[in-house]
């Protein structure tokens, strides 16, 4: 690996990010979530300033803040799924790459600079956003959560897992193909996770598999899970009682385990994997 | 190792005869059920301007991302530059300019070479990637973004590309097919002032004329097939003569086409004889006399590029079908 080729490859794929007026679309989307959500926390202080009691203002910012950050989440895959297919396939279809890979740098060189291009992008607009966000919760409702880095990082991590794939997509289908699938699949698992929580509240196993399976399959959900848990006021889940908060989308039971996090990992590694084979093996 | 040893070793590979700009052998690549490429083997010296012709389909485009690396051959060899074509760093020295020419149009023209230079490894200083760009006549569009640029504007800039990073060895996928006349002109310079620097160069190209102008030897490609390779001399050289005749029986007749493609104005026979030995137009003359035939005049013709091409291309059209 040639790490000023990586260099190379990363920066041409962020200063595409910017040119190509997708940081703008973001910036100007994520301005208005921030805008309509800060307005929302403000009323919401204003009109219920007396009435509620602290834990159940601190709920409600939980779960609130939840819904805004999967908001982001979704911004973010997006963004990075839509950005991911161009950038790779696209560029192989247009001929761009032709020249680009006569250049003395392997296939792998040049996807884990696109990678990497699309990892800074990615994840920092979700971080930039989400800590945005908090602030403006923050001086809104005054709720702070728990473990905000963590939230964000597996916020980021939950956007690494989904590009990746996006990246392993575009390497075999058409630009536009790959976004669809990948944003497809993203939303799938979210909805078999919650679906997945509805059966652990009704004590039905077979249900409550479709979420732990297709968290296996594609980490997303799990990574969000973890972040909604580090976002979220611990009493949230007392207040709610287990086995309903459960069956809720935007509240989560659990802190994420080492284990899930090391799968994410390796779940990572191996497709990005994949793709650097399938690319390496693909005619130009 | 001591310092003599070194030194030793040092001498000896400089001893060496200097490897091939580009050498491969036996290349075959198969696109689903058609062969694109079957059984493709040539060279090009350091320093040689080798044309690649052939009709369209003929798999010039394939033979040349295979030397590149861009498309994996399916069997054969290839060595850029005296390394593996598999080693990416065989291409340091190589400059490309794709028949699909595309740059990002979110770039300018300066910060494309930048980025290619970059890529490539090799220092250049900043007027030098300007005279690159100068010399493609890009010069005064250095600052505009690429998806301004017209067709024409993007294959220049792909010449400047291909050679901005000092290269040794120049490929040129069809580079004039967006061109104005001009441009095929500025073409054409460009790859004699290559020759004369000692930079070798692969150019596919239609234009024919232009071939046979810049071209030291020439490989004819066809299904696939390498169906002539040669200098220009040993493919234009005697190899057809122009016969006067009159009084030409059936029989002469038959003898003459025996001898090659022949085609008839009034008494004057052209008959482009395929295989140049010192024997075959004593050997036809003195048969055409015993026939009774009278012959007037006999001269050694040298037939055009493009009439040995389309000779080489029909013989193999029929010897396909036959
Ligand atoms: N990516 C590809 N997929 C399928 N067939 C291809 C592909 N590239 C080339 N071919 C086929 O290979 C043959 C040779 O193509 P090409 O090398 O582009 O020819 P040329 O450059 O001589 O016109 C053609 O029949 C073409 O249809
Ligand atoms: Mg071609």
């Amino acid at each position: 690996m040639n790490a000023r080729a990586v260099l190379t490859i990363a920066g041409l794929t962020l200063r595409e990010a910017s040119r190509r007026r997708v940081l703008l679309a973001l910036g100007v989307l994520t301005l208005v979530l921030l805008g309509l959500s800060g307005w929302g926390f403000s009323r919401f202080a204003a009109e219920t300033g007396g009435s509620l009691t602290s834990g159940e203002a601190r709920l409600t910012a939980s779960i609130v803040l939840n819904l805004v950050m999967f908001g982001y989440s979704l911004i973010a895959a997006l963004g990075t799924a839509f950005l991911a297919g161009p950038t790779l396939s696209g560029e192989t279809e247009s001929g761009i790459a032709l020249a680009v890979l006569a250049r003395p740098i392997r296939r792998s060189t040049f996807l884990l600079g696109k990678w990497l291009g699309l990892v800074v992008f990615g994840s920092g607009f979700v971080v930039l956003a989400g800590l945005a966000q908090c602030l403006i919760v923050r001086a809104s409702v005054d709720y702070w959560p728990p473990e905000p880095t963590k939230a964000l990082a597996l916020l980021a991590a939950q956007t690494v897992v989904l590009l990746t794939l996006a990246v392993l997509l575009s390497t075999v289908i058409s630009p536009m193909a790959s976004g669809v699938v990948s944003v497809g699949l993203f939303c799938t698992t979210w909805v078999a996770g919650v679906v997945g929580g509805i059966g652990d509240s009704l004590g039905n196993d077979a249900v409550a598999r479709v979420g732990s399976v297709s968290r296996m399959i594609l980490p997303t959900d799990g990574l969000w899970r973890g972040a909604m848990n580090a976002f979220q006021d611990p009493s949230a889940l007392a207040f709610f009682g287990d086995a309903d908060a459960g069956a809720f989308p935007f509240l989560s039971m659990a802190p994420l385990t080492g284990t899930y996090l090391a799968w994410a990992v390796v779940w990572t590694a191996m497709v990005w994997a994949l793709a650097a084979v399938s690319f390496a093996r693909r005619d130009l | 190792m001591s310092q003599s040893d070194l030194r030793e070793a040092a001498d000896l590979v400089a001893g060496l005869p200097p490897t091939p700009a580009v050498w491969c052998t036996g290349l075959r690549k198969r696109y689903g059920k058609r062969t694109a490429v079957d059984g493709v083997s040539l060279e090009i010296g350091r320093g040689e301007v080798v044309g690649l012709l052939g009709p369209n389909g003929a798999g010039k485009t394939t033979v040349i991302k295979m030397l590149l690396g861009l498309v994996r051959p399916d069997a054969g060899e290839v060595m850029l530059l005296g390394r593996p074509a598999a080693d990416p760093s065989a291409r340091v020295r190589v400059g490309y300019l794709p028949e699909l020419f595309r740059y990002q149009p979110w770039l300018t023209a300066a910060e494309v070479l930048a980025l290619h230079v970059r890529l490539s490894g090799v220092d250049i200083p900043a007027p030098e990637q300007r005279e690159a760009l100068a010399l493609v006549g890009l010069g005064e569009r250095a600052a505009d973004r690429v998806g301004g640029f017209s067709k024409g504007m993007q294959q220049r800039l792909g010449l400047a590309v291909a050679l901005v990073a000092r290269p040794e060895f120049v490929v040129l996928d069809e580079p004039t097919s967006a061109l104005d006349p001009l441009g095929r002109v500025d073409v054409r310079d460009i790859v004699l002032s290559l020759k004369s620097r000692g930079i070798a160069v692969l150019l596919n190209s239609h234009l024919i004329g232009e071939v046979e102008r810049v071209c030291d030897r020439v490989v004819i490609l066809d299904r696939g097939h390498v169906a002539a390779s040669g200098t220009l001399l040993e493919l234009l050289g005697q190899h057809e003569v122009r016969l006067h005749l009159t009084g030409l029986p059936p029989a002469g007749e038959t003898r003459l086409s025996a001898a090659g493609r022949v085609e008839r104005e009034g008494e004057w026979f052209t008959v482009a004889l395929p295989v140049d030995d010192e024997d075959t137009v004593p050997d036809l003359v003195r048969d055409l006399a015993a026939l009774g035939v009278r012959v007037h005049a006999v001269e050694p013709g040298r037939i055009s590029l493009e009439e040995r091409l389309l000779g080489i291309l029909r013989d193999g059209t029929e010897g396909g079908a036959a």
